[in-house]
């Protein structure tokens, strides 16, 4: 129910999407604008709504068939406002970079609407796709694969200006390259060195710099800083804290170190198996978790702190995540949970406030999908 | 007692009574020849592990902590790699000194590893219960029937479901965290006096790495095994150290038992390390970072070499390396087991 709730909110908010066929020349201009009108502080900019992507498993070399599919991700909703950071955490297999992927549109999405800005992007194609790819930039994980080894530092970073020359003009790049250089803290005078002169946290920063070249609005992050020293971790961080208020970004975050994503998130979503289990400001998630996976993934983080160790209660899970080309039926954590009965087994759960706290006003009071939602004490990170 | 080794001259008992440490590390070098020059990976390491003990060995990539494990192990890459001084004291004998052939003996029996990647530390082409069985087969001569058997309830023990049915599987077939348990199981098969745990958990997720911890601390109070965890993360160090040992730059920086550590470090680098972990009140504001960025081994700064990045440098800092000295409270008594090697390691404790 919720879910659909939640969708027509989506089409009141941009009225009339619905008729947009983007095909004539007409509204392809009327998408462009959409694109390039801003967005209020707060307003949301990016709506994902019932996102699914399945990867086809075949079988068969010459006449392929196919005999399934992994359902990587499988009904994902959320709202990013303008100017705010969404966490996205999980265990690997879960589906969150197949999500980063998806609003990239490096992927196409099985079924489900990303609307930017209002704008279904899934469906559109030419100059307008072309618009939205500028506005929407990634940083990656792995900062040693995601940069060229055969080009200097001035090509990576210059390189989103081949494809978007409107941006800048070709006399005006070398300059451009040098600012952001000077933006992310690295020596301009670097322009022409190779990724390989450089540590792994100057190559982030390098990333990071390529991602901000077009001035994008959105920034998806990809575990940024999972690749690097506990002691660089820290630098990168910040420096993605202050380019957020210095050019009004909003970013995606996705990691798996909980207290980072704390730190630099205003709100959080958990997912599980290709599902949302629970999403909710960072204090309503880390504070007061409802969702049984939720409780468990906080308590599992060890703490920087001898003192925790022999007070808290934590709960281990026992098993891996199941196979997300065949998860089990009702709810897809219930092989895990200890609270499981026969309804989650046939009655898959909603991601929605719980019945429970809907009319009560406590940080409890947000979206999460369980059958059992309830407030449990995890001393978290 | 334990971490008197901090001035190596004390004279200690050899043997292999309790009393003595299972482990001990003195003054260890190892550097590295490449096209480059020398790389000093290790310059004058020290720390001991008694039975039963944790020591968590602490620091950043490239700081030497992997480095010291293998020449432990005695699997040093060698050439280019080389110790070029120190001693190694397993149960009172310099393993130094001993013979590749005697060296063998011990690895398995006397002490193992446990390493990060498992998908790349288990052979490909046999099946796990084949890897696991070699253990006995190779150091006790058992014939393949009770060597699989014996597999099949190591499996059992570090609690892998089917057991039975799995010990013919090859190491694709299983999850990350079964694999990892898996690479425990082999290490533990001889029950060995000694486990090196390089970084065991880094590759996993947060709920496997809790199981897969629970596993090793069960198993090492089961057997009295010393373990030696190598790690980066300050969180999981927290959770099951007994003491610890900072890493920088091939050299300890700082050691410490555990709760001591994380109450009052003496010393600018561990200081910066758990500063820079995001706390609750300081939501919003600018994490601590450490400035800069971990030293290249081929030209390490001279002095102390933290300085480039440390807040409190002063000019002895650049020109004098400071030596690991055992830290004093206020009114002079010296705290046990603590040693930090900064000029100013009282100032940084009594902040």
């Amino acid at each position: 129910m919720a879910e659909l709730d939640k969708k027509d909110d989506a089409v009141d908010a941009t009225p009339g999407i619905s008729e947009v066929e983007v095909v004539d020349a007409a509204s392809e201009t009327a998408a462009l604008a959409a694109i390039e009108a801003p967005v209020d502080r707060g307003e949301p900019i990016l709506q994902v709504r019932n996102l699914v992507k399945h990867f086809p498993l075949t079988q068969g070399i010459l006449f392929k068939k196919q005999i399934g599919a992994v359902r990587a991700v499988d009904g994902v909703s959320f709202d990013l406002h303008q100017g705010e950071t969404l966490g996205i955490v999980g265990e690997s297999g879960c589906g969150k970079s197949t999500v980063a992927k998806l609003l990239m549109l490096l992927e196409t999405a099985t079924s489900g609407e990303v609307f930017y800005k209002g704008t279904d992007i899934t469906k559109l194609s030419g100059k307008a796709l072309k618009a939205v790819r500028r506005n929407i930039q990634m940083v990656f994980q792995d900062p040693y694969t995601s940069l060229n080894p055969r080009m200097t530092v001035g090509d990576i970073i210059g390189e989103p200006y081949e494809i978007h020359p409107e941006v800048a003009p070709k006399g005006d790049r070398r300059r451009k390259v040098q600012e952001l250089l000077d933006v992310v803290g690295l020596n301009p005078e670097y322009i022409n060195r190779y990724p390989h002169q450089f540590s792994g946290g100057q190559r982030q920063r390098i990333g990071i710099a390529r991602g901000l070249a077009l001035n994008p609005e959105i920034i998806i992050c990809d575990e940024p800083v999972s690749a690097l020293d506990v002691s660089v971790q820290a630098q990168v961080i910040n420096l993605m804290a202050k380019l957020q208020d210095e050019f009004n970004l909003s970013y995606i975050f996705i990691a798996h170190d909980l207290s980072i994503v704390r730190h630099i998130s205003d709100r959080v979503g958990v997912m599980y198996l290709g599902k949302m289990a629970e999403i909710g400001t960072d204090t309503q998630i880390y504070d007061h978790p409802t969702h049984p996976y939720t409780q468990a993934l906080l308590s599992a983080v060890p703490v920087p702190d001898p003192e925790a160790r022999e007070g808290r209660e934590r709960i281990i899970l026992t098993g891996d995540v199941p196979s997300p080309a065949n998860p089990p039926s009702g709810c897809r954590f219930r092989t895990r949970c200890w609270k499981a009965e026969d309804k989650c087994a046939t009655e898959e759960p909603l991601l929605a406030i719980p019945q429970r706290f809907k009319s009560v006003d406590s940080p409890a009071a947000h979206e999460s999908a369980c059958h059992f939602a309830e407030e449990k004490a995890v001393l978290a990170v | 007692m334990t971490t008197s080794s901090i001035t190596a001259e004390v004279p200690r008992q050899r043997g292999e009574g309790a009393e003595g440490p299972v482990l001990e590390v003195r003054d260890l070098h190892v550097e590295f020849k490449t096209r480059e020059g020398v790389v000093k990976a290790v310059n004058g390491v020290n720390y001991s592990v008694s039975s039963g003990e944790t020591l968590a060995v602490l620091g950043e990539s490239g700081s030497g902590k992997s480095v010291t494990a293998q020449a432990i192990m005695g699997i040093l890459d060698s050439p280019p790699g080389r110790v070029s001084k120190g001693e190694i004291l397993f149960q009172g004998r310099d393993i130094l000194q001993l013979p590749e052939s005697e060296r063998r003996k011990l690895r398995g029996p006397k002490m193992a590893m446990i390493f990060q990647d498992a998908l790349s530390a288990l052979n490909p082409v046999f099946s796990v219960g084949n890897q696991l069985g070699e253990m006995f087969r190779v150091h006790q001569g058992m014939s393949k029937k009770d060597a699989k058997a014996k597999s099949i309830e190591l499996m059992e023990r570090v609690k892998i479901p089917a057991a039975r049915s799995r010990v013919n599987d090859y190491p694709h077939q299983f999850s990350g965290g079964m694999r990892q348990r898996i690479m425990i199981a082999m290490a533990l098969a001889l029950e060995p006096d000694l486990i090196i745990a390089d970084e065991p958990t880094t590759a996993l997720d947060v709920t496997v790495q809790a199981q897969v911890m629970d596993l090793l601390a069960d198993l090492q109070r089961e057997y009295n095994m010393g373990l030696i965890l190598i790690t980066h993360d300050l969180g999981v160090v927290a959770d099951v150290a007994d003491k610890i040992a900072v890493m920088y730059a091939g050299r300890i920086v700082e050691q410490a038992p555990i709760h001591e550590l994380y109450k009052r470090p003496a010393h600018p680098y561990t200081r910066g390390l758990l500063d820079s972990i995001p706390r609750l009140d300081q939501k919003g504001q600018e994490l601590y970072a450490i400035k800069g960025l971990p030293p290249n081994l081929l030209k390490t700064p001279s002095g102390c070499a933290f300085n480039p990045r440390c807040p409190k440098a002063q000019d002895i800092c650049r020109t004098e390396v400071p030596a690991l000295l055992p830290v004093t409270e206020r009114d002079g008594t010296e705290l046990a087991g603590r040693g930090s090697a900064c000029h100013f390691r009282e100032e940084q404790l009594h902040g």
